[in-house]
């Protein structure tokens, strides 16, 4: 296996020639081995960034890609060796499933003998050993993936770009093959870069992720930061659920519409709190508490309830409750937020 | 990326080449050599302004207008028939009924000759009927019928590859909705069919104004632009005004096409 | 019932046009084999038309054959390409292009022959040559070509395809050969076809650029049925339909869709 590819993106910005600024200036330093998503909504620019380090569009003036530290930036795509997965497949309809995989080698000129062992070898891998014969409108989406997978693989090259790959598979398909190409991409130890509006296959699967707004990187981190700790309100409203609540603090309580939440901590400025769902509670009974909110929704989900709670802001909170019990519309909760969840932005 | 579009280029030069040197120049030669006659640039208004010419206008006009409308109304009905009723032997009567797709000019001319001629089908059976023999082969109304003859398989295809993709709902509805069949053909199946209409009609028309082939097997005496202009050429050695005339015939066929694309959407093709 | 009757007389209709069309064809090939068509099939069925012309005629039937070739070789050499350009710049310089490039099949055969022999007339040794016919055949049917393989390429995610065969390291050269020409095989066909039946049968040009040396089959038609008894020019008809019968059958194939899918499918296996 080739060392994996350390990919810096240095100033890359991107306008098309109908004057769309799909990209911002750039800087990204990807490292060896580790899987990297771009997250973000549509039209955010991940696909245009991803297509810039493959080498099928070339950065503005002034902007420069390296890999390993050499620049790359004029390298057309056919002599960059990246292996690349396309949200379509790409998977060529005149080739079996076989000579798809063998493409690659065979434009390396490979040895009929070689070609042929690491064709079986990636069909082993994928498990699609039966399929080799097939041709690829005989494939169901979930098989076409695979052989594009195999196929970006096959070449052995030095970084694999996936765009999307799984937008187009229903949802139980897109979770099984989401652990597998977890469990594979750190397997190969192969410097991945990966596309996805799905935040939950954005948390995933990433070493790191890259939340891009409108062209820009909003916040790179881990998931883990990316989640607990969101750099701005978009980054916050984007990843998960969060809810949030207007008032002002006043000798460690913070008082808003719904009543009052003890704080200690509480900086003496917050004016706007920021908190998940699983940060706040509903109490035993709504007496008891200084918070309190009317049920708007309930959704009963087998394991918990969701519940939306009235409590005279914009939004109404979104509530995840583990009792056994029924919640009716109209009724009065007690809520009880752990101060520990809360952001302030 | 510039290396691509430079690649694009290159592909297009050898058709470029051959284009421009065998199409574009030798046409604005033929322009120029329009207006180099004995009466200058007025050779191109002469379409209008000579009585003979501009009869042959008129009649290449009326003979083309007549072959659209009929073969309309021909492909329209057995087109949309043939697409709606899988019965067996439908296969069978597509295949002949587009058979005649590419026969040329020429043998069209001959076809006609075949029925209309003086040793033709109608003249033997008019003949044994009434003791007159009918032959109208070498006059306008063969060549009308020739052009039909040349023009409604290509039309059915048209026709039958617009009718299979109306939606049969929307027929369903109008039914459902109490129309009569008179209805749904007007209110359903030939707004449906329009753009399909448009293009292949235009086609019928432009290749009924500029064909030659026909004509020249039937009589060159039919007086029609496409003879005048090989007579101004061929007997008359009037090149300038053969080039005038055949440069306004091209154009008025080009014009009608282009008009008739936009009118249908760019899904006509000038499949001819 | 309504609809019953309807039916029977459309299906009346349809019968009346395709005896329009097909009643001459029948009368015309019975012609050529009889012995004297106005006494009628009584006086017997004969081979001696067809040889007659096979003798007079022959060295048409085998210059039309070498133009069409010709014809199509030089159609696929200059229009894959052409449709490949088009088919990666969805522009409005390339459907001004394809435009231009429809032109020579709008615009009348006369006046695009007219044109060739007016800058190319004086260069009597391509005048007299088959090779100036052989450019008034390309512009016809170039555009055929053209579009066909267009309509086939347009309808590929063509772009995606190559980005991959790129992203596995193929160059243009390789890429062009591996994904652009075996996807659009069906369209080059369909095209060939087209072509090669159009050149075959192409005469409002050919008749002002041929000349006593390079006559083609419809030409010589035109001159059988001008001068000659209708035996022979039914039975010249005859032979002209026996070479363009099996590509009209193909053609036919790839405009009914389901005999096109089964041809799809029959040649990718
Ligand atoms: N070839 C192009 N020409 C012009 N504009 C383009 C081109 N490709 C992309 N864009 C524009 O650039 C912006 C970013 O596009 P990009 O494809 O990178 O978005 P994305 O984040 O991948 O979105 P999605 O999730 O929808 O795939 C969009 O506004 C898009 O319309
Ligand atoms: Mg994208």
């Amino acid at each position: 296996m080739n060392k994996p590819l350390s990919i810096t993106l240095e100033n890359c910005a991107k306008t098309f020639t109908d004057g769309t600024r799909a990209l911002e200036p750039l800087n990204l330093s990807i490292r060896e081995g580790e899987t990297i998503v771009f997250l973000g909504p549509s039209g955010c620019g991940k696909t245009t960034t991803l297509r810039i380090i493959a080498g099928l569009e070339e950065p503005d003036a002034g902007g420069k890609v390296l890999f390993d530290g050499e620049d790359v930036t004029t390298l057309p795509i056919e002599k960059r060796n990246v292996g690349m997965v396309f949200q379509s497949y790409a998977l060529f309809p005149n080739m079996s499933v076989a000579e798809n995989i063998g493409y690659g080698l065979k434009i390396r000129r490979e040895s009929q003998a070689a070609l042929r062992t690491r064709v079986s070898e990636m069909l082993g891998m994928m498990r699609i050993e039966a399929l080799a014969d097939r041709r690829i409108d005989q494939l169901s989406g979930g098989q076409r993936q695979r052989v594009a997978l195999a196929r970006a693989l096959a070449v052995r090259p030095r970084a694999l770009l996936l765009d999307e790959p799984l937008t187009a598979l229903d949802a139980k398909l897109r979770d099984t093959l989401r652990l597998e190409i977890d469990t594979l991409l750190r397997r190969l130890n192969i410097t991945a870069i990966y596309v996805t509006h799905d935040q939950s296959e954005a948390m995933a699967l990433g070493d790191r992720i890259v939340v891009m707004e409108h062209g820009r990187v909003a916040q790179i981190g881990s998931p883990r930061d990316i989640y607990q700790k969101p750099a701005t309100r978009f980054v916050a409203d984007f990843i998960g659920t969060m809810n949030r609540l207007n008032g002002a603090v006043r000798n460690g309580v913070f008082t808003c519409r719904a009543g009052d939440m003890p704080w200690a901590t509480a900086p003496a400025d917050a004016s706007e709190i920021l908190f998940r769902p699983e940060d706040i509670q509903v109490t035993e009974s709504a007496e008891g508490s200084t918070l309190r909110g009317t049920v708007a929704a309930a959704f009963y989900l087998g394991d918990r309830t969701r519940l939306f709670v009235e409590v005279g802001e914009k939004q109404p909170l979104v509530v995840e409750s583990a009792a056994r019990r029924d919640f009716s519309h109209g009724e009065t909760v007690g809520l009880a937020i752990d101060p520990r969840g809360v952001l302030i932005l | 990326m510039r290396r691509e579009t430079q690649r694009l280029i290159l592909l297009l030069l050898p058709a470029g080449i051959f284009f421009t040197g065998f199409f574009l120049i030798p046409m604005a030669d033929l322009f120029m050599i329009g207006g180099s006659g004995k009466t200058g640039w007025a050779a191109y208004a002469a379409i209008l302004t000579d009585r003979n010419y501009f009869n042959s206008l008129i009649s290449t006009l009326a003979v083309a207008a007549a072959t659209t409308v009929a073969t309309l109304i021909i492909s329209g009905i057995s087109g949309v028939f043939l697409q709606r009723h899988k019965f067996p032997g439908n296969a069978a009567l597509v295949a002949m009924l587009t058979f005649p797709l590419a026969f040329p000019g020429v043998v069209i001319g001959f076809m006609v000759i075949m029925l209309a001629g003086r040793q033709g089908l109608i003249g033997q059976i008019t003949q044994a009927v009434t003791g007159e023999k009918v032959v109208f082969a070498y006059s306008m109304a063969g060549l009308f019928m020739g052009y039909v003859y040349f023009s409604v398989p290509r039309t059915i295809l048209t026709v039958m590859a617009a009718a299979e993709k109306l939606d049969p709902k929307l027929e369903e509805a109008a039914r459902s909705l109490g129309a009569s069949p008179l209805r749904v053909v007007r209110d359903v199946i030939i707004p449906g069919l329009k753009p399909a209409f448009i293009s292949a009609g235009a086609i019928c028309f432009a290749t009924a104004v500029g064909a030659f082939g026909t004509a020249f097997t039937l009589a060159t005496r039919i007086n029609v632009l496409p003879m005048v202009i090989y007579t101004e050429f061929t007997l008359s050695a009037n090149i300038a005004m053969a080039a005038a005339l055949s440069f306004v015939l091209g154009a008025v066929t080009w014009i009608v096409l282009a008009l008739a694309r936009t009118a249908a959407g760019s899904t006509v093709a000038a499949a001819g | 019932m309504k609809n019953r009757w309807l039916f029977t007389l459309q299906l009346g209709f349809t019968l009346i046009v395709c005896a329009f069309l097909i009643v001459p064809v029948i009368l015309s090939i019975l012609a050529g084999l009889t012995v004297n068509y106005l006494v009628g099939l009584e006086s017997g069925l004969t081979l001696r038309w067809v040889f007659e012309v096979w003798d007079g005629y022959r060295d048409t039937i085998f210059l039309s054959i070498g133009l069409s070739l010709a014809c199509l070789a030089v159609t696929l050499v200059i229009g894959i390409p052409t449709a490949y350009v088009l088919a990666k710049r969805q522009t409005a310089l390339g459907r001004v292009i394809e435009e231009m490039l429809v032109m020579p099949v709008a615009v009348p055969g006369l006046a695009t022959a007219l044109a060739l022999i007016v800058t190319y007339g004086s260069l009597s040794g391509f005048r007299t040559s088959w090779a100036f016919i052989l450019v008034g055949h390309v512009l016809f049917t170039l555009p055929f070509m053209v579009r066909s393989v267009l309509a086939v390429l347009s309808a590929i995610d063509l772009k995606t395809l190559e980005e991959g065969a790129a992203s596995l390291g193929a160059g243009f050269i390789d890429r062009f050969r591996h994904i652009v020409l075996p996807n659009c095989r069906a369209g080059i066909l369909a095209g060939s076809l087209m072509v090669v039946t159009l050149s075959m049968g192409e005469f409002n040009m050919t008749w002002l650029l041929h000349t006593p040396f390079t006559k083609t089959l419809p030409v010589g038609l035109a001159d059988a049925y001008a001068s000659l008894r209708l035996e022979i020019g039914s039975a010249y008809t005859l032979v002209f339909f026996l070479m363009i019968v099996p590509l009209l059958l193909a053609l036919q194939a790839f405009a009914q869709p389901r005999l096109k899918k089964f041809v799809a499918e029959d040649d990718a296996t």
